[in-house]
């Protein structure tokens, strides 16, 4: 049923989203209500840019939602390594992404609502698409202690952050997107969000980061169904169209031409790593080996992802001089990432003296420096 | 239409803004009060400087995150020139020229200012006066939005390049798709245009081609008829290719095979080819997956190739050891560590299992199993990585016969598993009957290793796999 209604609605969605004179008799020019069929925090995001870059908002606002499987959102500008525990990330197979607009590192999951407010760049206006959650959060539970804060945030009983926000301008078309905690998982929420890399120093965007509370916690009773109809219907209301949600499909490339590359875009490392503002790394490994503790100074300096300077400093033969020479001109130039640092590590044990001893070592080596990654 | 009307008044460099009006009526209801040509005032290089201009919500000052440009580049009018953050917010400022950016005010994480110079741009008015005229645009400081051609009540965006070169080849804007942000049309997409009018070959657009904005039922019937009307005329025009080459240094995996390509190059390889029949394992395994699967594990056939080579090695462990540096000494290895060449998304990677000799052919299923899932998710350790003594590929699960694979030190031997193919044969009778055939090719250091060696220890391997029931008695 979902399947024939969101194929009927992606028909109409087409001729609303390229002909903007055309008209669709529930929904007239005020604005547009879309929900994402999918949950793949890439294909939602891709939505986000295609709207963003496609449609013309000058008649009509759109009010996106959508929600995601676990994954871990952070800024334009923000530094991973700096913002979440990778090394947990990829045990837990939790999706890394990298959004076009600014702001800190969210958790996403499927308890977790998240709105986007669509508008031309003058009609951009963060405070009353707040204000609108609000009012449709109180209309819903009157009981609820939410109020929005100066720093766009909103708090339950005026101390916990149920919501995040940030915001993406371009050329003629602005976003204003934001979370809703419903009924997330918080301890993976803590888990995820607590970088464990020492030694970074970085001008990248940091977080805030802030207690957190679950609407569900409040109040039971609440569902992200009932959230996302309640702020549907506030908008709805706001903007006098009907009370209708059109569902789209993220992976439709007749609906939204161009799609599958943006989605593929924001998925690749050089997106997701490679936009990190140049860091430095500067740690010193305590390594250890048989019955002594060894401390390696290590010294990176990362820009787009890619070690560009690179200095170990070892116990003096405690390894061959020129084969930690050739590790350090491996490394510089390659991703900032334990894969391929293991693999050329790997690699040029080949060409060594097969010598268990320097097998052993050269591991031990190796893990470490890629627990920094 | 417009485009017409602009050509017969080539020879006047300065339009009435009266004129605009009469292009399209309904453009009079979404045209701004500001509309002024850029007229021939503007001389070769004017320096002008682009303002950081109001970004809402009574913001003064943002911090300047990215440039997507540099002092030298050439950039097109609506092309990003930086990424700015204010307060959660990232916002793309985008050129309102053409021209050459000549000096940028700010280095990166510094504090830009709203209303002050964010770049200089050099204006490109080589280009002539005449295609200025194209286009309609409000001066340089109005924050009004630029006002677009409008025809068939769609906006087509063109920079002035685009619409001389439209116009030069006799083409309506309102008729080709653009690909550009905002439904722009760019100069690929009038290539693009001109390619299926001509028949002319050009190389693939870099976008992805946008598809009519009508529901498919609608299009689908008027293409083909449209195809049929029109006849490719050739035309000797000369075919514009924009394609670049793209040098970029080798890093992460790509090094790592240069570095073991370069070691392997000093091994003097030799190969070796047979074919077996893989007709018995094949039934065997069949009976096998299911047992296997209540297990938790996928069986496929590497692990009998592994086992059967293991047990080779155990008659054959010359080809299971390691020539040192100075070809003085040969370590013959203990364990049987084999690699099993695996295709990632990065790249090649050799994960290999530790000490076959010990382990039944599920454990070696069972591990396999794992270093895939660890593979394919690129979390391979160093220890999977590390202490490989011999090496199966199995480029067959791609595709291809026979192969010559190279030796990856400090290993002496390598064998290649092509897929395997369905193949008349003729049995002890003389009937011809369906055997599943696979090709193996054998490379060997020929420093320490024979041809008649190698024959030997892969006769062996063939008959454990040509009849699997043999290896039982060798088990260990």
């Amino acid at each position: 049923m979902v399947l024939q209604s969101s194929l009927k609605n992606c028909l109409q969605l087409s001729c609303i989203l390229k002909t903007p004179k055309a008209g669709f008799r529930s929904t007239t020019s005020g604005g547009l209500i879309i929900q994402s069929i999918s949950n793949d925090v890439y294909q939602n995001l891709a939505v986000e840019d295609w709207i963003h870059d496609h449609m013309n908002l000058e008649n009509r606002q759109v009010l996106f939602l959508w929600r995601n499987s676990p994954a871990v959102v952070i800024g334009r500008h923000q530094n991973p390594w700096q913002e979440c525990n990778l090394r947990l990330l990829r045990q837990k197979n939790i999706k890394l992404a990298r959004r076009r607009s600014g702001g800190g590192t969210v958790y996403h999951d499927l308890g977790n609502i998240n709105l986007t407010f669509f508008t031309t760049k003058k009609k951009y206006e963060r405070m009353e698409n707040l204000k609108l959650v609000v009012k449709a959060l109180k209309a819903l539970r009157p009981q609820l202690d939410v109020h929005v804060t100066d720093r766009y945030d909103i708090l339950l009983d005026r101390h916990y952050k149920i919501s995040g926000t940030a915001a993406k301008l371009g050329r003629t078309t602005a976003y204003h997107h934001c979370t809703l905690l419903c009924n997330a998982d918080k301890f993976v929420l803590s888990s995820v969000l607590k970088s464990p890399y020492k030694g970074l120093k970085s001008n990248a965007t940091p977080s805030v980061p802030a207690s957190v509370k679950n609407l569900f916690e409040e109040d039971p009773s609440l569902t992200c169904e009932m959230l996302l109809d309640a702020i549907a219907e506030e908008y709805a209301t706001q903007h006098q169209i009907g009370h209708h949600i059109t569902l789209i499909n993220p992976a439709d490339e007749t609906v939204l031409p161009g799609i599958k590359n943006k989605t593929k875009e924001l998925q690749t490392w050089e997106w997701v790593y490679g936009k990190t503002p140049k860091f430095s790394v500067s740690t010193c490994l305590n390594m250890v080996y048989k019955d002594s503790v060894l401390d390696v100074k290590v010294d990176m300096d990362v820009k787009h992802g890619r070690i560009e300077v690179c200095k170990i400093d070892l116990p003096e033969q405690w390894l061959p001089p020129a084969l930690c020479c050739e590790l350090v001109k491996s490394l510089t130039g390659s991703k900032f990432c334990p894969n391929e640092t293991t693999t050329l590590a790997a690699t040029l044990l080949r060409v060594c003296p097969q010598d268990d001893e320097l097998q052993s070592r050269w591991n031990l080596l190796c893990e470490n420096m890629t627990m920094l990654m | 239409v417009c485009i017409h009307r602009v050509r017969s008044c080539s020879g006047i460099h300065f339009i009435k803004s009266k004129y605009v009006c009469v292009f399209d009526k309904s453009a009079l209801k979404f045209s701004h009060q500001q509309r002024l040509f850029r007229t021939s005032a503007v001389s070769c290089g004017q320096i002008v400087q682009f303002k950081l201009s109001d970004i809402g919500e009574g913001i003064t000052e943002v911090t300047v995150k990215e440039w997507y440009i540099k002092e030298g580049d050439s950039v097109s009018q609506f092309d990003s020139i930086c990424e700015v953050q204010s307060d959660k917010a990232s916002v793309t400022i985008t050129s309102r020229y053409d021209g050459v950016i000549r000096k940028l005010h700010y280095n990166l994480d510094e504090i830009a200012y709203v209303g002050k110079p964010l770049v200089d741009i050099e204006i490109d008015a080589s280009k002539g006066v005449a295609s200025e005229e194209d286009v309609v645009e409000t001066p340089p400081m109005s924050h009004e939005e630029h006002t677009h051609q409008e025809i068939k009540g769609h906006k087509t965006l063109a920079t002035p390049a685009v619409r001389r070169l439209a116009m030069e080849n006799n083409i309506k804007l309102s008729e080709v798709v653009g690909t550009g942000k905002d439904n722009r049309i760019l100069k690929e997409d009038i290539l693009n245009y001109l390619a299926k009018q001509t028949g002319a070959i050009l190389p693939p657009s870099p976008k992805a081609e946008i598809i009519p904005p009508l529901p498919k039922s609608e299009t689908v019937p008027a293409a083909p008829k449209d195809k049929a009307r029109k006849i490719p005329v050739p035309v000797s025009r000369p075919i514009v290719f924009s394609g670049k080459d793209k040098t970029e240094p080798v890093t992460g995996f790509h090094k790592a095979m240069v570095k073991t390509m370069s070691a392997a190059l000093k091994i003097p390889h030799f190969g070796y080819c047979d074919e077996i029949d893989l007709t018995q394992l094949v039934q065997l395994r069949e009976e096998l997956k299911p047992v296997a699967q209540t297990r938790g594990v996928k069986l496929s056939f590497m692990p009998f190739f592994i086992k059967a080579a293991s047990l080779g090695l155990l008659q054959y462990p010359i080809l299971n050891a390691s020539l040192d540096e100075s070809c003085q000494n040969v370590t013959y290895k203990a364990s049987h560590n084999i690699g099993v060449a695996m295709d990632t998304e990065q790249g090649l990677i050799v994960p290999n299992v530790k000490n076959v000799q010990v382990c039944s052919v599920f454990e070696i299923a069972s591990e396999l199993n794992r270093l895939q899932s660890l593979g394919s998710a690129g979390q391979l350790g160093t220890n999977d990585l590390t202490g490989g003594t011999f090496t199966l590929s199995n480029i067959g699960t791609i595709g291809g016969t026979y192969a010559k694979p190279v030796i990856l030190p400090p290993e002496v031997a390598i064998g290649a598993l092509g897929k395997i193919q369905v193949l008349p044969r003729f049995n002890g009778k003389g009937e011809v009957f369906k055997a599943q055939i696979m090709n193996v090719s054998w490379s060997a250091d020929h420093r320490i290793i024979d041809g008649a060696t190698m024959a030997r220890f892969s006769n062996l391997w063939k008959s454990y796999l040509e009849n699997p029931a043999s290896m039982l008695l060798d088990l260990k």
